[in-house]
């Protein structure tokens, strides 16, 4: 078995007192999708940066196709490609020229350079605005020519650091199914994300981290799994048949009311499921609404960490930022219905 | 301990061609230079109002100093306007110099930079491709100028060889100066701080100089440093070149300070660009 297409092996990197990564190591196996997911500021971008040659780590060691990302830089750049959370693009040029810019700079031949160019601006839905400047361009349609950029020299692994960031609902389920699109091709790919919905959606597995350390990995049934348990959800007409009803099914788990919601956290749903509902119907209190929920990563995170993904956003300081533009301290999580 | 050379093997198919390691081949280093000079100029050719405004400043410098301070001042041996052009020109591309940084931390803050060294390009290509690009610019600038300084009335009272030597030297001072600025830029890593950073570096070059009026005129503690300074020096180089006199030692003094400024800025701007 050959060694998984990206390894990082007890990465650690301090900005002065930050502690931006701290021993952090998972591999990402070829063809596979692992999902970096955490709050701003917990050492994702990074982890990124240190992977794709653009910083040294302090300690650790990291591979990317089994070169060494600290001493084959040359060669680990030729394999990879790097979206980042900002459309790095050129803003006076058009489409066309910026990824025409690509692929002269990854020594792609003249001929191989024009018709890849044209076979991206296709794939990426910006064939006719390929020719003119980005500057015209919506922050969808940005991101696309970004990720397309990252494409030109086909390489086999791709980092996409918060892809979708800033994006609207349409602009990130169009960027979803490209790069579901590109995993089918069989590109690896570390994602790096503080949307749940996004990790849940398109990783395979998902790594946690908060504060620089790793708190949890696994696949996203996996992680929720962890909770060991499923959610029964009711709710009532008013807070008087709420209340009567949690009475009524305090024998089921201990029941939480929110308003005029009922939550119980149980251990095997479709058995509660029914006897919540016999209970309820013997004592003549009738549900508007009834439901049976898996925990939501928003739950896993929650119970990982004490904190809920988007709390520590703007109230800690940000490891991810100290390295770079201050413009990045702007950037608002505003996040994805979890 | 997995050591990168056990695995390579296993996914050829995925791995592209062998990188040529940590170095890149000298003809890729000049390609890359290339392309990105390319593009800066592209990117100049898109946004011309980036040269009109860079030209504007100095005609209203010339217009000012020809027509309105002119009068006033006496200079030995020559007319007022000939006596200006020269420090016209070091003037245009020392303030032109802060273009350089202003358009490399524009790259950095949009993430350009990020991007440029996640390839596998040569390094030294986005500050050579910058510095020359810039160098492409100021000679349109400059020859701008000097059509600006014919119409006000300026000749050279050499000949026309020696003027072109002349806005040669200017030339290469711009290109020195831009790896001050190329530096200035990368420190400070966004566009309105590079340009804010830098006019306080550029004004007591500028003004404390030879380029608008005669060093004696100034107060003995300021000609000290007005002499010797590098905008009084190339100046000086550049009137010799189109008023006539020794040239030989002003050149000498001029290219000196030049290879001082590159010497110094260019290993700090490098070397600041491997640490963004």
């Amino acid at each position: 078995m050959t060694e998984p297409a990206i390894v990082a092996d007890g990465i650690g990197k301090r900005f002065g007192d930050v502690e931006a990564l701290c021993n952090v190591s998972f591999d990402v196996p070829h063809g596979t999708v692992l999902g970096l997911l955490g709050p701003n500021g917990a050492g994702k971008t990074t982890a990124v940066r240190v992977l794709t040659t653009l910083l040294p780590s302090d300690s650790g060691s990291a591979r990317v196709l089994g070169l060494d990302v600290a001493t084959d830089r040359q060669a680990v750049r030729a394999s990879i490609g790097l979206a980042g959370q900002y459309a790095a693009v050129d803003e006076v040029v058009t489409a066309r020229e910026n990824l025409q810019l690509v692929g002269r700079l990854t020594h792609m031949g003249k001929a191989d350079i024009a018709a890849r160019a044209v076979e991206l601006l296709d794939q990426f839905n910006l064939a006719d605005a390929a020719d003119r400047q980005v500057k015209t361009f919506s922050g969808g349609m940005r991101r696309r020519l970004d990720l397309a950029a990252a494409l030109v020299h086909r390489p086999p692994v791709l980092f996409l650091d918060e892809p979708t960031t800033g994006l609207d609902p349409k602009g990130r389920g169009d960027l979803w199914l490209t790069i579901e699109q590109l995993v089918e091709d069989g590109t690896t790919l570390l994602l790096t994300t503080q949307y749940l919905e996004e990790a849940d959606r398109l990783a395979d597995r998902i790594v946690v981290i908060d504060h620089g350390t790793v708190i949890a990995e696994g696949t996203s049934a996996e992680l929720k799994g962890r909770l060991g348990s499923t959610v029964l959800e009711f709710g009532f007409a008013d807070r008087d048949h709420a209340g009567r009803a949690a009475g009524v099914l305090e024998s089921l788990g201990s029941p939480t009311l929110d308003g005029t919601l009922l939550r119980i956290t149980v251990d095997d749903g479709g058995r509660s499921m029914l006897a919540a509902v016999r209970a309820l119907d013997e004592a003549g209190v009738e549900p508007t609404t009834a439901a049976l929920r898996e925990p939501t990563l928003d739950d896993v995170f929650l119970t990982l960490t004490g904190h809920p993904a988007e709390m520590t956003a703007d109230a800690e300081s940000d490891a991810d930022t100290a390295d770079r533009a201050p413009a990045e301290v702007g950037a608002t999580p505003d996040r994805g219905a979890a | 301990m997995a050591t990168a050379t056990i695995d390579t093997s296993g996914n050829a198919d995925a791995t592209p061609p062998p990188g040529p390691g940590t170095h890149v081949a000298r003809h890729t280093a000049v390609a890359d230079a290339v392309t990105l000079t390319w593009r800066n100029l592209l990117n100049l050719r898109r946004k011309p109002q980036l040269i009109v405004f860079a030209t504007i400043q100095p005609v209203i410098f010339v217009l000012m100093f020809r027509f309105v301070f002119g009068g006033a001042i006496s200079v030995p041996g020559t007319s007022y306007v000939n006596y200006l052009m020269p420090g016209i020109f070091i003037q245009t591309v020392t303030f032109g110099a802060l273009t350089t940084g202003v358009g490399l931390a524009e790259d950095m803050q949009n993430g350009l930079i990020d991007r440029f060294r996640s390839l596998p390009m040569a390094r030294s290509a986005v500050l050579v491709g910058r510095t020359m690009a810039d160098l492409c610019r100021n000679v349109f600038v400059v020859a701008l100028m000097a059509v600006v300084g014919f119409l006000v009335g300026f000749r050279w009272e050499t000949n026309a060889l020696a003027f072109l030597a002349g806005l040669g030297v200017v030339l290469l001072f711009s290109f020195a100066l831009s790896w001050v600025f190329a530096y200035v830029g990368m420190v400070v890593g966004d566009a309105e701080t590079a340009q804010a950073a830098s006019f306080p570096i550029l004004a007591p070059l500028v003004f404390a100089s030879s380029a608008f009026v005669p060093l004696n005129t100034m107060p003995g503690w300021l000609q000290a440093f007005a002499e010797h300074q590098p905008v009084s020096i190339t100046v000086d180089a550049v009137r010799a070149l189109c008023l006539g006199g020794p040239t030989a030692g002003p050149v000498f003094k001029a290219c000196l300070w030049m290879l001082v400024i590159v010497a110094v800025f260019a290993p700090l701007a490098v070397r600041q660009y491997r640490k963004v």
